[in-house]
């Protein structure tokens, strides 16, 4: 799904955050992406969105050089992204509307979109309905909780069937209660598709709840380090020893690169 | 923005009556005549002669509201979100912006002639400018996270602007409308005073004052009154729907 060589990366002030980063995820894998403040994380999802470019190296996904955002990529960040002016049900409905607008021109919108309008509210209703948000949908994201929007921003990605998903400090601003809640909602979505999901967090025990596999950046140059963490993926994991052995195991690692 | 109800403004109306027949009985002089005078005249008037002028004054302003708006809100948004550019016209605009409009008033009749098209165009250069800086400053100030996300469901710089810019401007936008419509009505009033034969400004300086018919001239003041407060009533309603999110 994903190819990277040699990835090169620098911000205007010539601080390189990338040299000769190289990394490969296959269909169907849920990666979760930890490092430092200021190792790259988000530099580097920014890149998978097409909405960075790398100064050199090559980044493939599904086969294509990434230059801008592809169609097929959903993102959702730890700032939800949600229109204030527009309710939930057409915060949702944005991304048809975008597509819409382009047609199926392959750039902004996959050469495969339909537009068939009753299709779309299907899409939409399922959605709203799984999200447990049908009761908000004539709501404005002011009017509802930190959990609602996010809850919203991940449907208004789905609605548009993303074959990667691509999530930037999701929960980081939810309270516990929360966070748990839609960290168990993406492990049941990740049950009911192959969609490929990487998720870059802070948070080391999101990163081990969350990815079946996990990098680990350091300083630009060195190689990143990967662990395999096959038991990811079901709400009770937190309580097994594979859990905490792997936190504890990320934590050292962490510690080191300090 | 509080939107007034019917009943605060008929409370706001009649406070303004019995402070204006207060004044006129304080004053006692002609040129100062009691409401209860000049209501009845204005009632005749306003479905007749007045009617007609208050009309083309109406069509002037918001022609001029609407032309404005339409060769301001483009620009407003390519500054906005083109750095370089903003900058490099940023001066220019500043300087543009402060100079009191009316004083050009006889350059545009030299320029275009003396017709209704000079008159609006006067109108909606004041306003150009105030929605010009709202729009530029409102969609450089989009935050990051909101234009990115909308990039990654696919937006490139049309949709954005169709999507995003835009919309985040409008509450903007009326805020300036409605900032400029007491000048609007003032340049208005200036304007229309001579060469021509219709507007209120014509009615209430040729038609009425000049003849020293003081009952029409103060019909005339309370048509352009109306017509301010209509303009503004209507901008309270359209800020009223699209602030419905805050």
């Amino acid at each position: 799904m994903i190819k990277i060589q040699n990835l090169q990366f620098s911000y205007p002030d010539n601080i390189s955050v990338f040299s000769g980063f190289n990394w490969n995820v296959k269909n169907g894998e849920s990666w979760s992406v930890l490092g430092l403040s200021g190792s790259g994380k988000t530099t580097l999802l920014y890149m998978l969105s097409g909405l960075l470019k790398a100064k050199k190296g090559s980044l493939l996904i599904a086969g294509s050089q990434i230059n801008r955002s592809r169609p097929e990529t959903g993102f959702i960040m730890q700032d939800h992204g949600l229109l204030p002016w527009e309710t939930v049900e057409k915060n949702i409905r944005l991304g048809f509307r975008i597509r819409k607008y382009y047609g199926p021109d392959g750039k902004h919108s996959p050469t495969s979109s339909k537009f068939d309008k009753q299709q779309e509210t299907e899409t939409v209703e399922y959605w709203l309905e799984r999200l447990t948000i049908n009761d908000l949908r004539d709501k404005y994201p002011s009017q509802i909780s930190g959990g609602q929007k996010q809850r919203t921003a991940i449907a208004r990605t789905m609605v548009l069937q993303p074959d990667l998903l691509l999530m930037d400090e999701p929960f980081t601003s939810l309270d516990l209660k929360t966070r748990d809640s839609l960290q168990n909602l993406i492990l049941d979505l990740d049950k009911e598709s192959t969609r490929t999901r990487i998720t870059v967090t802070h948070n080391l025990e999101e990163a081990v709840f969350l990815g079946k596999r996990i990098i680990v950046i350091q300083r630009a140059g060195q190689d990143a380090l990967i662990f395999e963490n096959p038991g990811a993926g079901s709400s009770d994991f937190k309580n097994s020893r594979d859990y905490t052995r792997m936190c504890g195991q990320l934590r050292k690692v962490l510690e080191s690169l300090k | 923005m509080k939107r007034y109800t019917i009943k605060e403004i008929s409370i706001g109306f009649v406070m303004f009556l019995i402070l204006w027949i207060a004044l006129a009985l304080g004053v006692n002089k002609p040129i100062l005549p009691s409401p209860l005078s000049v209501l009845p005249v204005f009632g005749k008037l306003i479905i007749g002669e007045l009617g007609i002028h208050f009309l083309v004054s109406t069509i002037r302003v918001i022609t001029a509201i609407l032309a404005a708006v339409i060769a301001a809100v483009p620009i407003g948004l390519i500054l906005g979100q083109m750095k370089a550019l903003n900058r490099f016209f940023s001066p220019l605009i500043s300087v543009l912006y402060a100079i009191p409009k009316i004083v050009l008033l006889p350059v545009v009749y030299v320029l275009f002639g003396i017709s209704n098209f000079s008159k609006i165009f006067l109108i909606s250069l004041i306003i150009f400018f105030q929605i010009l800086v709202v729009v530029r400053d409102e969609s450089a100030g989009l935050p990051e996270a909101l234009i990115n996300s909308v990039k990654s469901l696919g937006a490139g710089r049309l949709a954005l602007l169709r999507f995003v810019y835009f919309p985040a401007s409008i509450p903007a936008i009326l805020t300036a409308v409605r900032v400029s419509i007491g000048t609007s009505l003032a340049v208005l009033f200036i304007a229309e005073q001579s060469l021509t034969e219709y507007g209120l400004g014509y009615f209430i300086i040729v038609r009425a004052y000049q003849a020293l018919r003081y009952k029409e001239m103060y019909a005339g003041i309370l048509a352009i009154s109306l017509l301010g407060f209509l303009l503004y009533y209507l901008i309270d309603i359209l800020e009223w729907k699209v602030s419905r999110h805050r």
